[in-house]
């Protein structure tokens, strides 16, 4: 039996904006091929938890690990190295709004692939027929309904092949059946490419498909970790009040 | 007063790391035409509609007030002189610096508030380079090519106003206009508006690219960006002016 690798880990994570404490120890530890989803209520600190791991915010103590390398000790060229092997879904999609579908994901490819327009173009086409809109390539993210737009910016995060998904709240916003669409896109990406994922939702029906293990932050600590199952049974109140 | 002296110093900070990232790869040049396409042609209408304005209202203002003191025959001269050396360049850059510096600012906020620039840099796509390196680039050389613009409309405007006015000749005009102005006129002058492009354009960068918040902060930094950019151009302008007035006497 192999021993698992561990791709993220986080130690004893410390962040203040200001005088406001936003995390106040958090660990978290992610195995190669995993999918953790980060759970808890509105300000818990989760998105600030997942921007530490590509480097977009700089810890006030403690330590991250990602794929073997110290993020917070990176330089600017080793971090950018670091960021093409991980996919970033953010929360409203980020899509660039003066680009269309296919512009988006080509902005992304031309820069960091040596492929030429025919490839690149090919390999767009294949991105989003994977997410199953392979006609949008011409449309501009405002002609997209919410779901839309997640699926493409979940092609736009996967296009360079990465090796890490991380989901800012991958489902908020959307209906039922889009929020099952886009959790068995991120399902499939496990399947199918052994991706670890780290996903921030309060979206119980996503965390349910995708997650095989579950961290529940609550003011900046974590409460309470370990399967959906044994979240879900526990006897918290504050765990009780969020699984309902 | 602390807080205007850090935003200076915020403001001088960025505009160093602007000159720190203006000779490193990749050099952006589709985007930096696409800027200047921006900021170039569809600027255009607005400053040649100010121009024209600015050259029938100089020459029918100023014709009653020279023929006062006989001198209406001075009206070219001095039409040339007022929109080359001074009008021309400093309303254009005003007007600039409300249509870019706003724009400016209120795009690169909508785009921070929406994580477009988080999204960029997770990408490892060097945001500050593609957003800001450009954006400043296009303002430095398009304004100077706009206040060329202006100026030419300007004096057409003027000769328009007299000619209907005084059935002045066109080659009277042409040779009296530009028989006052020298080379070091045009060029300081036109030359100057690179720097309240710099300005203006350095502003509503960062104006936008630091906004924190959602709609709301984004309105006001395109507002601060206008106020701020303004403000600049016309305190850069009496240093420019008291610079040409060493460097080349009255």
């Amino acid at each position: 039996m192999s021993v698992p690798e561990a791709e993220i880990i986080v130690k004893d994570l410390h962040k203040a904006f200001g005088d406001r404490k936003i995390l106040r120890g958090v660990s978290v530890y992610a195995e190669r091929g995993s999918t953790v989803a980060v759970m808890g209520g509105s300000g818990t600190g989760k998105s600030v938890l997942l921007k530490h791991l590509v480097g977009l915010i700089e810890p006030d103590a403690g330590e991250i690990w990602v794929q073997g390398k110290r993020v917070d000790q990176l330089n600017r060229s080793d971090l950018n190295e670091l960021r093409l092997r991980i996919g970033y879904l953010f929360q409203g999609g980020a899509l660039f709004d003066s680009m269309t579908v296919e512009e988006n994901l080509d902005f992304v490819l031309r820069r960091h692939s040596k492929l030429s327009r025919r490839e690149r173009i090919e390999q767009i086409h294949e991105a989003i027929a994977w997410v199953n809109l392979p006609h949008a390539a011409e449309q501009y993210p405002a002609e997209m309904s919410g779901g839309q737009k997640k699926r493409i910016a979940l092609a736009r995060a996967i296009i360079l092949r990465p090796d890490i998904l991380l989901c800012d709240e991958p489902t908020t916003g959307l209906d039922p059946a889009s929020v099952r669409t886009v959790s068995d896109l991120i399902m499939r990406l496990r399947a199918e490419r052994g991706i670890t994922t780290i996903a921030i939702t309060h979206d119980l029906l996503c965390a349910e498909i995708i997650a095989d293990h579950g961290i529940f932050l609550s003011r900046g600590r974590v409460l309470a970790e370990g399967t959906l199952d044994e979240l879900r049974s526990s006897e918290h109140p504050e765990l009780q009040a969020f699984f309902g | 007063m602390t807080y205007t002296l850090e935003q200076v110093g915020a403001i001088a900070a960025f505009a160093g790391t602007f000159f720190g990232q203006l000779f490193r790869r990749p050099f952006e040049g589709r985007e930096l035409i696409r800027q200047m396409d921006e900021t170039g042609s569809k600027s255009l209408l607005l400053v040649l509609i100010t121009g024209c304005s600015i050259g029938i209202v100089l020459s029918m203002q100023s014709r009653g007030t020279l023929a006062r003191f006989g001198a209406e025959a001075v009206l070219p001269n001095m039409l040339a002189l007022s929109v080359v050396k001074e009008i021309g360049p400093v309303i254009t850059s005003l007007v600039l610096a409300g249509r870019l510096g706003a724009g400016i600012a209120a795009e690169l906020g909508s785009m921070r508030v929406t994580e477009q620039i988080d999204a960029l840099e997770v990408a490892a796509l060097q945001p500050f380079k593609y957003l800001v390196v450009t954006r400043v680039l296009a303002c430095v050389v398009m304004f100077p090519l706009l206040t060329i613009a202006c100026d030419v409309v300007a004096l057409l405007g003027g000769y328009a106003e007299s000619l209907l006015s005084s059935d002045l000749d066109y080659r009277l005009f042409v040779d009296q206009a530009f028989s006052s102005l020298r080379l070091s006129d045009v060029l300081f002058s036109t030359a100057k508006t690179s720097v309240f492009g710099f300005l203006v354009s350095i502003v509503g960068c960062y104006s936008g690219y630091y906004v924190r918040g959602g709609t709301r902060e984004v309105g006001q930094a395109a507002m601060r960006a206008v106020v701020i950019g303004s403000l600049l151009v016309l305190v850069a302008d009496v240093l420019m002016v008291r610079l040409s007035l060493i460097l080349f006497g009255g």
